[in-house]
C-alpha cells in the first residue's frame, strides 16, 4: 500500500474522490463520468419501484458492470427508526455492510438531525455496519459519533446540492486537528473541483460529490476535473503547504536591490 | 382477499400470498429487492414463511441512484 493509498473500512483504495450516481442526464453518460472519475466507490439507494425514475434492474446491472465498492445511503429518513431498517435492507440488497447514514432533520437544507444520526449510529454500529455518518461540521456532535465507535465521518462542506463549497473551512479544520485518527470525508456541497482540491489540501481524506459532475453541462469532463482536483490537493497537503501570513514577505532577495540610498 | 398497503398503495391480495407472491404484482419474479414489512426488515430467507396481514405496511424497495 503506497503512502498515496486511503485505508477505508479495510480496503485500500486509491482515489480520493467517492462519487454518486444520480442526476446524470442518462444512465450512459452515468457510466461514463464515474469511469472517467477513477472513483473506486460509489453511493447508491433504495427506493420503491418508479419506472420513471430509472433505477430498478437495469440500473443496477450497469452499476454492478463498473465493479466498484458500493455504499449505499439512507437518504430520506427522517428518524433513526427509518435510517436502521433502510441500512438493513441495504445490507441484504447490495452485499455490503458499509451504510452512508442519513437522518435527514430539515426539509429545506437536508441537514442531518443530529440526535437521531447518533442514535442510529450507535445501533448499527452494535449490528456490524460500518457507519459512514453524514454530519454537519460540528465538532461535538463528531466525538458523539467517535465515541460510538465510528471510524469515519462525513461533515457536509455545505447543504446538499447547493455548490456552495466549504462554508466553514474554520469548523473542518478544527475537526481535521481535532479528530486526526479519524477519516474525514467531506461530503456535499461541492461545486467546483477547486472545492474538492481545498479539501484535501486541508488534509480532509476524501470527499464526496454527486451534483457537482452529474449536473455540470459535460459531466464526463468535470468528473475527469475533479479526478485531477483530487490528486492535485493530496499532493500538496503531503507536500507541506505554507503558512498563511498577513504582512507580505517579499519572494526576490532584498540584497542588491538597484536604486536604493540610505538617507544620512 | 385482504387489504394491504404496499409501497404505499392500496392493494387487495389473495389472504394465503407470501411476500414472493406480493412482489410478483410489481413485476419483480427475479429481481433485487429488499423488503419491510410495518417498519420491519424481513429478510429474505423470510419471504415465503412471513404471514401478511390484513393492512400489514409492505415497503418493497430496489436499488437506485444516490448521492
Amino acid at each position: 500500500m503506497s503512502e498515496n493509498d486511503l485505508l477505508l473500512a479495510g480496503k485500500k483504495i486509491k482515489s480520493r474522490l467517492l462519487i454518486g450516481s444520480a442526476l446524470y442526464p442518462s444512465p450512459k453518460i452515468m457510466q461514463q463520468a464515474i469511469s472517467a472519475s477513477e472513483s473506486e466507490i460509489v453511493t447508491v439507494s433504495l427506493r420503491r419501484q418508479n419506472p420513471q425514475a430509472g433505477g430498478g434492474n437495469d440500473f443496477w446491472e450497469l452499476l454492478k458492470s463498473l465493479d466498484l465498492n458500493i455504499l449505499p445511503n439512507t437518504a430520506g429518513c427522517h428518524s433513526a427508526k427509518e435510517a436502521i431498517v433502510t441500512a438493513k435492507m441495504a445490507r441484504e440488497l447490495f452485499n455490503t455492510n458499509w451504510i452512508k447514514l442519513e437522518v435527514i432533520g430539515d426539509e429545506y437544507n437536508l441537514q442531518p438531525d443530529p440526535f437521531g444520526l447518533v442514535e442510529a449510529t450507535k445501533e448499527l454500529i452494535s449490528q456490524g455496519f460500518e457507519v459512514f455518518p453524514y454530519c454537519t461540521d460540528d465538532l461535538v456532535l463528531a466525538q458523539k459519533l467517535v465515541e460510538c465507535g465510528c471510524k469515519i465521518l462525513m461533515p457536509w462542506g455545505a447543504p446538499i446540492g447547493t455548490g456552495k463549497g466549504l462554508i466553514n473551512p474554520f469548523a473542518l479544520n478544527t475537526l481535521r486537528n481535532r479528530l486526526p485518527d479519524i477519516t474525514l470525508i467531506v461530503d456535499a456541497g461541492i461545486g467546483v473541483p477547486s472545492h474538492a482540491a481545498q479539501a484535501l489540501e486541508m488534509g480532509f481524506d476524501a470527499v464526496l460529490l454527486n451534483t457537482a459532475v452529474a449536473q455540470a453541462t459535460d459531466p464526463v469532463a468535470m468528473a475527469k476535473a475533479f479526478k485531477f482536483a483530487c490528486q492535485a490537493g493530496r499532493l500538496a497537503y503531503q507536500s507541506g503547504v505554507i503558512p498563511e501570513r498577513d504582512i507580505a514577505k517579499p519572494s526576490t532577495p532584498v540584497v542588491g536591490q538597484p536604486f536604493w540610498h540610505q538617507d544620512n | 382477499m385482504i387489504e394491504i398497503w404496499l409501497n404505499g398503495e392500496l392493494k387487495q391480495i389473495e389472504s394465503n400470498s407470501n411476500l414472493i407472491d406480493i412482489a410478483g404484482l410489481l413485476g419483480l419474479n427475479d429481481g433485487a429487492y429488499a423488503v419491510a414489512v410495518n417498519e420491519q426488515f424481513v429478510p429474505k430467507s423470510d419471504y415465503q414463511t412471513k404471514p401478511i396481514n390484513k393492512h400489514d405496511k409492505i415497503e418493497l424497495l430496489m436499488p437506485m441512484q444516490g448521492g
